[in-house]
């Protein structure tokens, strides 16, 4: 049995509802709401466009149109990518152990290359030698 | 809005799944360092299984949470107030979509936890179940429920998954904002013609008993709560969560005059304790239950907007689209 609803919404009573009939449950379909797309915002021009979330969207244009209404309606925003989520590679992080050592190469750094002590110590034993 | 630090009980307990101990002490090892956990990394599947649901939750909530004060937008009182009411109302839809996002990280597509919400299956924060009578109401809704949405979603944004914590940083911008327009229309209707204060005593009075049901009645401070909160899911007790909210906005309501319907509402000088009648936690489970004034109102409309948008859904279709996992 259902009944009508009667809400304070004139909106809502114009739509005609019915309360909800157990054991008639409405199923979505699998992939109803589309693929997703990745979202890569800047802020502004000179700086690089940063991910920001995903919009779901049945193609790149209408993609486009979800992530001007989701990430670009408030503050600054210069430009917007959206990019198919299946035309990302990503590591896994389990192989984040390939970067462990990475930042012990200092001979990689400028950090990497200190001669100041070198340079003291020589023009330190070159005043005693010239000095009488 | 609206996580609200209630997540109701499960009827039925899933069989608990025993994890490979080593990974779990390098998982728990992670969580007490305080980074963060990503999608793709090794997991409890309790913890996997208790985000979904909370934040698949937190989602529905913030997309009921959209109805009550959607109803006011045609009726705004003026231009500007029209204005920032759809901008609110558009946030609370887009943070819906951020944390379905979120969820969907775990392996839950976004269809079938639209598919648990209209169904009745998934529940979402009790507060939507009541009616906004007047434009008071959308004043009590934008100042105190986002106010309480706030304390509970600051602290689910130190959580432990970073999917999540980085929907709600800016979930959390975005509700600064409806606090601060919620209190301009509250602080408006406090200082206005009788009719208007009493109107907004009226609906302060309505609402007092559903806010102080926001956050759930006390954890039971069971292993498995312990445990979530050691996982850095849960991150406040509800009691805690209530007890801020009542110490940051109390005197906001107090300083203009307004009263609480609650005589044993008062601050203990020596605990530092804010004390309270009964808030009626019967009818709170009773709403829950699908009893409360609105609930089949809320599902009905959320159910059209999906059934009447099938077509166009379907129509713009393409056959070579397909669904893989959102990455972050
Ligand atoms: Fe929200
Ligand atoms: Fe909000």
């Amino acid at each position: 049995m259902s009944v009508e609803i009667q809400s304070l919404d004139p909106r809502v009573n114009r739509l005609g509802l019915h309360t909800h009939e157990p054991g008639s449950p409405d199923t979505l379909p699998p992939h109803d709401h589309w693929g997703t797309y990745q979202v890569f915002h800047q802020k502004k021009r000179g700086d690089r466009h940063t991910a920001v979330g995903i919009v779901h969207a049945p193609g790149p244009e209408l993609a486009m149109a979800y992530a001007k209404e989701q990430f670009g309606r408030r503050g600054e925003t210069a430009n917007l990518w959206v990019v198919d989520t299946r035309h990302v590679m990503a590591l896994d992080y389990i192989d984040q152990d390939m970067f462990a050592t990475t930042p012990e190469k200092t001979y990689r750094d400028p950090g990497g290359y200190k001669v100041n002590d070198k340079i003291d110590a020589y023009r330190e034993k070159m005043s005693h030698e010239h000095t009488p | 809005m609206y996580g609200g630090g209630y997540i109701p009980k499960e009827e039925t307990r899933k069989t608990v799944v025993n994890d490979d101990p080593d990974m779990l002490a390098a998982f728990e090892a992670r969580v007490a360092r305080g980074e963060k956990v990503e999608p793709r990394d090794w997991m409890p599947t309790e913890y996997r299984r208790q985000l979904i649901r909370m934040i698949e939750q937190h989602a529905h909530s913030e997309i009921i949470g959209a109805l009550p004060e959607g109803t006011w937008i045609t009726r705004a009182p003026g231009f500007r107030r029209k204005l920032a009411l759809m901008a609110k109302v558009q946030d609370e839809v887009g943070h819906a979509q951020l944390l379905y996002s979120a969820a969907e990280t775990l392996g839950k597509p976004r269809e079938a936890m639209i598919n648990d919400l209209i169904n009745g299956k998934s529940k979402y924060s009790n507060v939507f179940n009541y009616p906004a009578k007047t434009w008071a109401d959308v004043a009590v809704i934008g100042f105190l429920i986002d106010a309480a949405a706030i304390v509970n979603q600051v602290a689910n944004s130190k959580g432990s998954y970073g999917p999540y914590c980085r929907a709600l940083e800016r979930i959390c911008y975005e509700e600064s904002f409806h606090l601060k327009q919620g209190h301009s229309v509250f602080v408006y209707l406090a200082t206005g013609t009788p009719l208007q204060r009493s109107m907004l005593q009226d609906a302060l009075n309505r609402w007092w008993k559903p806010i102080m049901h926001f956050f759930g009645p006390s954890d039971e401070m069971s292993e498995h709560t312990l445990t979530l909160m050691r996982w850095k899911v849960k991150m406040a007790t509800n009691d805690d969560m209530r007890q801020q909210f009542l110490s940051l906005y109390v005197p906001k309501i107090q300083e203009l005059g307004l009263s609480l319907p609650d005589a044993e509402l008062r601050k203990d000088a020596d605990s530092g304790k804010w004390l309270f009648g009964d808030p009626d936690w019967a009818e709170f489970f009773a709403v829950i239950r699908g009893n409360g004034p609105c609930n089949a109102e809320r599902l009905a409309v959320r159910k059209a907007a999906e059934v009447n948008g099938a077509w166009v859904r379907k129509a713009l279709q393409q056959a070579d689209a397909r669904y893989v996992t959102p990455l972050a």
